[in-house]
């Protein structure tokens, strides 16, 4: 079974890729769609059978998790790593959001790809991103994980560039899978330092081993340093790349060059979402690397808040969806960094069915309004596309945190973890994430108002056109709506209570005797409970008032705190700092060691000036020749006699 | 086991496709069709034959197969050939990239002749150079190669092939002479030029200083290491399609074949000693020739840059001493056989429709091309080394046997993951995508049947060895294990002996 869940998109893919011309577009979206979906349904069937059927199970097999064999990979010395596959509650709580979100999408994208010409093209695609994603979460050793690592990179460079006309759709791609290999170089090492440390990079030898290398120290770059931090670190790098957090988020926004679809899929429910599983899936290393942890908080929290104050501004409503994940994956991190893994999930989990709702969304918007993705040419849409405008509220109630949808159970539990977590860096992610759920109620709020209400500010022409979307895309949007109403409310016991985290992920996520924070979480002050539906509501106000009430108020604020205006919506500068410290220079050494180096010092010294020399020698030897035979003869007998005084003293006679 | 002398077989059958072209009188289309067919029919069944050396070919012996032995000038030298884990592969390699470098040669019309006899005895002389188990005989195969190579650029190359081939003549002669010296010195310390005695033979430290230096200039000119890289971009540059392939797929490999097959197991203080040098080495060849790859403007130049930074992971893995790094290295020189010949292969395509490799020329290929788009993909990601291709294995290896001899050596070439990112991604950008807005190349076609058969089984091995590298490392594992302790013996008994001269 786990077999075919993971195998049956790759096939979609081939058939997709090799024989789509062949085919028509029609057949392949048929074989892709009902593929993937296949794949869903095992895929629920696998999720409720380990998480909740587990009893019947156990007494079968004992063991904690499932490895299913497929292939012998890489082996080198005491170096071996298999193909094969793991199977435990965490995979399966990511097989479920990996493959419904994406059966989801590929049925949405039949109604939206229709008027393109490549769309068999961009079906395969979406099954190979599967396919990768899918390799990734049931990876049984770190190398295949990076296989599936970076397979999601290139099914997304692709997806990104897939309208390859564009220049900027290119320069995205380019991006975004520049920006993540910066992260997968933290990713290698820390596969080679789980090498050097446990002689394999296969996740049942590392884990039992885990805890008699919890005081372990090997040498890095010349120092003595803690091994499991340092793997930790350079792990969660991979993670901070993948996962768009601060410092390495830029590629994501950039992302939204891709077909809508591709962001619900990829840059929403699941490929930027791997970090966060990675972290909850090394969570036996992590366990024993404190400082690593809370590393991971502080990177959280500071993307929850800084995405947050970007999306405040932003006028693309993909880019404003697009800030947004950016800044939930960080409450996701904070959640892991205080220890709350399974908290980490449970915000993963529902936030692939808001995030996803909310970007199909926006795109039946888009595909409404001819294209168009600017906020600032939409407004008084309810009207003309009741249904769509329905769903974005389900999904913003369900991002900002309503009472009883997802995300007011995921959303709190991290917020109340990171409080229960204690002081240091763990109440620096309290109030930031506190602060930044205030910001998220009013940047998605915003949303709604800009686009749905108002005057309508686009032209008459487009207006004239604008149409409910059909029901292939529809349909998908009521299915997640469903997801982002009551997934928070029906799994909330197993994924942020203590019994029943033990009773659903068992040994799939490890924590340590003395983590009690899922039971700490649930002990915080009545205030701390209140204060994220306080800050809800203290947005919701805040963008009613400026965008209903009083619509002028926008463009005054931003006039009269320009600087800070412009800061935010250049999102802090970020791009033009790393194209002045990173991309210039690249190329101005490169220049410099191309035309400098190879040209003049190598060249010019090397071969080039020695053959000067040559030129210069023989112009004298020339001057040498005298046309007379003697005198040659006369050099050939010194040379003999010189050859055989050598050979007669070197060999010692 | 096959009692017949296969080795030899396999050197010298391409020979006889010599002798046959030979025959072959006149110059027009029916002759011209005729020397074609000979050169692709001869290297196809060395091919063929060569396969029965890895048919009969035993993993799990460490040491030389299928041994053939005679006398030959007068008993000075004794012929003799052999295969063992290290070399076996390139043998199989280079028969295997024949064939598709005579197909590859269609544009090639003046002097058909000379060009395919020049390339078939360029194979003669590239089996040898792996097959040789005598010391003479090797470097015999070794110079000899040059020699078509320099014709082969030289001759059929673009404008400044003059200037390019004398700069790779001289620059791979000069390292070759002091190779030449340190033989005739082992020679007399040891009495003998038979490889495996001289594997056997322990050389003086001090002496083994200097030979590690001397093979050091040959096999770091060959690789090549950075600063003595210069010769390939400009080689690359001005060799015909077929030439760049070889340069590219065997040539190369020969310095890194020949660090494995004499500095290390015969000089194993003096590579330690030097390991360091080439760590440095390895590290700034992949840092900077990477950097300088991607402001290339010339597509063959911006590939050729690139194999010098993928050389740099070779040595830096022959040079962690350990097996990960050697298994590794031998890994990514096959790959990269595979991988770089199909990239210029690819330029080949589109330089014999367009005449140019100016990367400005190009742009939205990929709108008229979608099948060449799609292969071009492929191997781009391939020399990336995104896992699930042959480029990922031989990267990764090396980086974690690096790792593990100096963890500073393998952070720094590990940027060299992100560096491949970027220049390759952005000459695919340029060339492939964009809009197709130049006007003549608007009427451009798609890869035809010829082209498709020449790369269509370099995309499976790529995505084959990628997957399911075992075939290659099986075969190198038991001839590494066999060198990493043996170099770890030495290293001890060499402590052991200083131990004892201090105390």
């Amino acid at each position: 079974m786990m077999s075919a869940i993971v195998f049956l998109p790759l096939i979609g893919f081939l058939i997709a890729g090799l024989f789509g011309r062949l085919l028509g577009h029609r057949p392949v979206e048929i074989i892709t769609t009902s593929f993937v979906a296949l794949g869903a349904v095992l895929s629920w069937i696998v999720f409720i059978d380990v998480g909740f059927n587990f009893e019947e199970a156990a007494h079968g097999s004992g063991h904690a998790y499932e490895r299913v064999q497929v292939l012998h990979w890489i082996s080198s010395g005491d170096f071996t790593v298999d193909w094969a596959f793991r199977l435990d509650t965490l995979t399966a709580v990511m097989l479920v959001v990996v493959n419904s979100v994406s059966a989801l999408v590929h049925l949405y994208s039949i109604g939206y790809m229709s008027h393109d010409e490549h769309r068999a093209r961009f079906f395969a695609y979406l099954s190979l991103f599967t396919f990768a994603m899918l390799m990734l979460v049931t990876a049984d050793n770190l190398l295949q994980m990076f296989f599936g690592w970076e397979g999601v990179g290139l099914a997304s460079y692709l997806l990104i560039g897939f309208w390859y006309k564009k220049a900027s759709a290119n320069a995205a791609a380019m991006k975004a899978f520049i920006v993540n290999r910066v992260g997968d170089f933290g990713y290698l090492l820390g596969i080679f330092g789980v090498f050097v440390l446990f002689d394999s990079a296969e996740f049942s030898v590392i884990f039992d081993a885990a805890g008699d290398y919890a005081d372990t120290t090997f040498m890095f770059l010349g120092m003595e340093v803690h091994a499991l931090t340092t793997i930790c670190l350079l792990l969660f790098m991979g993670a901070m790349g993948k996962s768009a957090q601060f410092l390495l988020h830029t590629w994501l926004p950039d992302a939204m060059e891709g077909p809508t679809p591709v962001s619900a899929l990829i840059h929403a429910a699941t490929m930027v979402t791997a970090g966060v599983f990675l972290v909850a899936r090394m969570s036996p290393l992590f366990e024993y690397a404190p400082n690593a942890l809370a590393f991971v908080t502080f990177i959280g929290g500071t993307t929850a808040i800084f995405a947050a104050t970007v999306g405040l501004v932003q006028n693309d409503i993909k880019r404003v969806i697009a800030y947004s994940t950016c800044s939930q994956l960080g409450y996701m991190f904070v959640a892991l960094g205080v220890g709350a893994y399974s908290v980490g999930i449970f915000h993963l989990f529902t936030h692939a069915f808001f995030k996803a709702l909310l970007f199909l969304g926006a795109g039946s918007v888009i595909h409404a309004v001819s294209n168009e993705q600017d906020m600032r040419r939409m407004g008084g849409l309810w009207k003309h596309i009741p249904f769509t405008y329905a769903m974005m509220i389900i999904g913003t109630i369900a991002l900002t945190g309503f009472p009883y949808t997802a995300g007011y159970f995921s959303k709190d539990a991290v917020i109340e973890a990171a409080f229960a977590a204690g002081d240091g860096i763990a109440r620096y992610a309290f109030w930031l994430t506190v602060f930044a759920a205030a910001l998220t109620s009013f940047y998605s709020w915003r949303l709604i108002f800009m686009t749905f209400h108002g005057a309508p500010r686009a032209s008459a022409d487009v207006m004239s056109h604008v149409h409910e979307s059909p029901k292939v895309m529809t349909i998908p949007l009521a299915l997640l709506a469903v997801g982002a109403l009551l997934s928070g409310i029906v799994f909330e016991h197993s994924f942020a209570y203590e019994d029943g985290f033990h009773h659903f992920f068992r040994q799939s996520i490890f924590m340590l005797e003395s983590n009690d924070i899922l039971h700490a979480l649930h002990e915080v002050p009545q205030w701390v409970v209140r204060s994220p539906l306080v800050m809800m509501i203290l947005g919701f106000v805040l963008a009613y008032w400026m965008y209903i009430r009083a619509p002028h108020m926008p463009a005054q604020l931003a006039e009269r705190h320009d600087i800070l205006y412009r800061f935010l919506l250049n999102k802090w500068y970020f791009d033009e700092l790393y194209d002045l410290i990173f991309v210039r220079p690249a190329q101005w050494i490169g220049r410099l060691f191309w035309k400098g180096g190879d040209g003049k010092v190598i060249d010019g010294i090397g071969p080039d000036g020695v053959a000067a020399r040559v030129v210069d020698i023989t112009s004298r030897v020339v001057k040498l020749q005298t046309g007379f035979v003697y005198h040659y003869a006369f050099a050939m007998l010194i040379g003999v006699a010189a050859l055989i005084t050598y050979f007669v003293f070197a060999s010692g006679v | 086991m096959i009692d017949w002398p296969i080795l030899s077989i396999v050197t010298f059958l391409p020979l006889v496709g010599v002798a046959l072209i030979l025959l072959i009188r006149g110059d027009d289309d029916i002759a011209q069709r005729n020397i074609r067919n000979i050169a692709l029919f001869t290297t196809i069944v060395t091919f063929i034959v060569s396969l029965f050396i890895w048919g009969s070919f035993d993993n799990s012996n460490p040491g030389f197969q299928m041994v053939e032995e005679s006398q030959w000038l007068g008993g000075l030298v004794t012929y003799k050939m052999g295969v063992d884990g290290i070399s076996m592969l390139f043998v199989i390699l280079t028969t295997f990239l024949m064939p598709a470098c005579i197909l590859a040669s269609a544009a090639i019309t003046t002097r058909l002749k000379e060009y395919m006899i020049a390339f078939l005895v360029l194979e003669t002389l590239m089996i040898g150079v792996f097959c040789a188990l005598d010391i003479v005989v090797f470097y015999i195969f070794f110079e000899g190669g040059l020699i078509p190579m320099f014709i082969i650029i030289g001759v059929w190359g673009g404008k400044r092939r003059i200037y390019a081939s004398f700069k790779f003549f001289l620059y791979t002669l000069l390292g070759s002479v002091l190779m030449l010296l340190a033989i005739m010195a082992m020679y007399w310390n040891a009495g003998t030029t038979d490889i495996e005695a001289l594997l056997a033979h322990d050389f003086p430290a001090n002496m083994e200083f200097w030979l590690w230096l001397a093979f050091f200039a040959s096999f770091a000119v060959k690789m090549p290491m950075w600063p003595f890289h210069t010769w390939l971009p400009d080689a690359h540059v001005e060799a015909p399609t077929a030439g760049s392939v070889i340069l590219a797929g065997i040539l190369l490999k020969m310095g890194g074949y020949g660090f494995l097959r004499f500095s290390l197991p015969m000089f194993p203080e003096a590579s330690e000693l030097f390991a360091p040098l080439v760590f440095v080495m390895s590290v700034v060849a992949i840092i900077y020739t990477s950097l300088v790859a991607m402001v290339q403007e010339d597509i063959k130049k911006l590939i050729a840059y690139s194999s010098v930074a993928h050389m740099g992971f070779v040595t830096m893995g022959i040079f962690a001493l350990n097996e990960q790094g050697i298994q590794g290295a031998l890994f990514q020189m096959i790959s990269h056989g595979i991988v770089s010949g199909a990239l210029f292969l690819c330029v080949g395509v589109v330089y014999d429709r367009m005449h140019t490799r100016e990367i400005k020329a190009y742009g939205g290929l990929v709108h008229r091309m979608p099948l060449y788009a799609a292969i071009f993909m492929i191997f781009t990601m391939a020399n990336v080394g995104l896992p699930g291709t042959s480029g990922f294995v031989g990267e990764f290896l090396t980086l974690m046997g690096a790792f593990q001899a100096n963890t500073w050596v393998a952070l720094l070439a590990t940027t060299g993951v992100i560096l491949s990112a970027c220049y390759a991604l952005w000459l695919y950008r340029q060339v492939i995508f964009g809009p197709l807005e130049k006007e003549n190349l608007k009427t451009i076609t798609d890869v035809n049947a010829r082209e498709l058969i020449v790369l269509a089984p370099l995309v499976l091995l790529t995505i084959f060895f990628g997957v399911y590298p075992s075939p290659i490392n099986d075969v190198t594992a038991a001839s590494v294990t066999n060198m990493v302790t043996g170099v770890e013996q030495a290293l001890q008994a060499a402590d052991a002996l200083n131990m004892a001269a201090t105390r």
